[in-house]
Formats: structure tokens, sequence, C-alpha cells
């Protein structure tokens, strides 16, 4: 197949100049997160740490992980895998602001 | 030919038989539409199985989230029970050792990616193979950065256990900081080692032309696992490596 283009698949593939601009946030991600922790925000500092490390792991799901392309069966499957993670830190939450797990009421 | 059944029936016209006149028509390569020769007799097309192998591949990825959820869960338990203690602790790790192996896993998932699109190309097998092993190269990098500050934590007497020694003020919380470093770092640098297997596998599958535009499922499954192994450390690093304290430097 030298046209490049597959004769019996239909998959989009992405130009490769997509892979280096994903790339190029990725690394301003990483270097905003660095110089973000060295500012004292107070709580703010976990709030940002956690956009940034979010919004970097969306950018390689949607994009790396041709989730963006991918079937809406495969995006539901994604999506409950960190839906599940949500349901487990807000109950978690939930204990600690109880003061039901043991040294964590404040 | 001579007919076999002449002598039973003399006044017989012979007429080849009925299943050779069928094959003489329409032979069965002509019948058949032509399909991959990667194409397993379950799927209709190529379509559909690289959808199925996508589709399996992530709900592994989700049992993954769940296994290194539950670890994410007990270090927002203890962190939130220690505070202090844990920014203390996060304070002995190396911010750049960490940043430099986080750059590092993002190139290699650049380089993933472009060894996927390679594929996706039918680029020649040379320059798969480039891709797969810069990726490759990447992940034993990540993986030495981790063996030097693991060799440096045992020399301080930071690994938990009967040597483990604290000089601040909250040893205890520091121990527990540490058990959770090397428990979720571990884990995942053993995620990092099976990924070098994989990746071994799909090498020399390239290196043997298996992947080009129509066939490239492997090498995208590779992917989905190599980026997810990426994405955990994305979280790793600043949880580790960035909690409080930083600022005061």
């Amino acid at each position: 197949m030298s046209d490049g283009q597959g004769h019996f698949g239909h998959a989009h593939i992405a130009p490769a100049s997509m892979y280096y601009k994903v790339f190029g946030a990725l690394i301003v991600g990483t270097i905003l997160t660095v110089f973000a922790a060295k500012v004292d925000m107070g709580a703010l500092n976990n709030v940002v740490m956690l956009l940034i490390a979010g919004t970097k792991a969306t950018l390689v799901i949607l994009f790396f992980m041709h989730v963006r392309w991918s079937t809406r069966l495969t995006w539901v499957v994604a999506a409950a895998g960190f839906f599940w993670l949500l349901l487990l830190f807000s109950v978690i939450g939930d204990y600690i602001s109880r003061g039901w797990v043991p040294g964590t009421l404040r | 030919m001579p007919d076999p059944h002449a002598e039973h029936f003399p006044g017989r016209i012979h007429q080849p038989p009925l299943v050779a006149n069928l094959e003489a028509i329409q032979p069965h390569d002509q019948i058949e539409l032509p399909h991959h020769p990667k194409l397993q007799h379950h799927f209709d097309d190529m379509a559909q199985q690289i959808e199925a192998s996508t589709l399996g591949m992530w709900v592994f990825l989700v049992t993954e989230i769940m296994f290194f959820g539950g670890l994410f869960a007990a270090y927002l338990v203890y962190r939130h029970a220690n505070p202090e203690g844990f920014a203390e602790a996060s304070h002995h790790l190396n911010v750049t050792w960490g940043a430099v192996n986080t750059i590092v896993l993002i190139v290699s998932s650049l380089t993933m990616a472009l060894a996927v699109r390679s594929a996706q190309i039918s680029a020649p097998p040379k320059t798969q193979v480039a891709w797969i092993g810069a990726t490759m190269l990447l992940g034993a990098t990540f993986l030495g950065v981790k063996a030097i500050e693991y060799a440096d934590k045992f020399a301080h007497h930071l690994v938990p256990g009967p040597n483990f020694r604290w000089e601040g003020k909250h040893p205890a919380p520091a121990e527990i900081f540490y058990s959770l470093y090397f428990c979720m770092t571990g884990l995942h640098a053993l995620h990092m080692i099976i990924g070098l297997g994989i990746m071994t596998v799909i090498g020399i599958m390239a290196l043997r032309r298996t992947f080009d535009a129509d066939y490239y499922t492997p090498v995208e499954i590779a992917g989905l696992y190599w980026h997810f192994v990426d994405i955990v450390w994305i979280f790793l690093f600043p949880l580790l490596y960035l909690i409080g304290g930083h600022f005061t430097e």
C-alpha cells in the first residue's frame, strides 16, 4: 500500500504536526506545574497542580491514544473508568470530611 | 474422460459431474470477497477487528485505572491526615530528576505516537523500528534515572523499614510518605519494564514487515498501554515531588 491509505480499513490518520503540537503543550504544562509549585498559593497549589495534570492527561487520551477518533463505545468505556475514579474520591472525600477515617478530622 | 457409468446406462450422453461444472465456471477464489490475510475469521472486516481490539484494551486499562486509583486514594487519606509530614518528606525528593523523567516520558509518548503513525502510513520497516527503538531507549532512560533516585534513597536510609531514619520533625508521616512513594513509583516502574518487553515484541514484528496501513493493531494497542503508563506518571510527579514547602527554598 504505497499510497499510505489502507485498502481495507478506514482509520483516521492524524498529521504528524498535530502530534508535535500536543507534545509542545505537554512540555509547557510540565514547566508550568514546576513553577506553580514554587509559588505559595495555599490550598490553591493543589488545585492548580491537579488541573494542569488533568489537562495533560486529557490531551494524551484524546490525541495520542486516538480516543478523539474512536467509536462512541470506546468513549463510554474510557469515560466509565475515570467516572469510577470520581466516585472513589467523592466517597473517600466524604468519609474524610466526617472524620470517619482515623486521624483525618481537622 | 470415460464415463464410469456408461456400461450401466448405455444410452446416456456423457456429461461431466455438476460440481466439476461449477468449479470450471466459478473457482472458489473468485466467489469469496478478497480479504486481508490478517483478518481473523470471526470479524466482518479489518475496521471491526481493530475496534474490538481497541475496546478490549480500554477495558483492561479501566482495570488499571482502578488498580492505581486505590493507591492514589491511600495517598489522599494519609496526606490529609499528615499534611505537614508529607510536605516535609516530599522536600527530600529531587525535583530535577522528577522533572527530567517527566520530560523523558512525554518525549517517549511522542515517539510512540509517531511509531503508530509510521505503521498507519505504511512507512518502511526501518522507520517503524526506529520510532519503536527510540521509545524503548527513552523508557530505559526513565528506569535508569529511577535507579539513581532509588539508590540515593537507600543510601540516605529513606527506605521504610527497620533502617528508616528521619532527621525532621515528622518521622512517622515521612515513613508513610516513603512507603507510598516506593509502592506507587515501584508499581509504575514495573509497568515500564513490562512495557519494554511488549515493545521488544512489537519491534521484532515491525522488523518482519508485519505492520502497514491495513494492519497495525498490535502497535496501536501497545501504544495505548505506553500512553497510559505516561498518564500515571503525569499525576505521580506533582503529587509526590511538588507538594508543599518548595516555595520556601
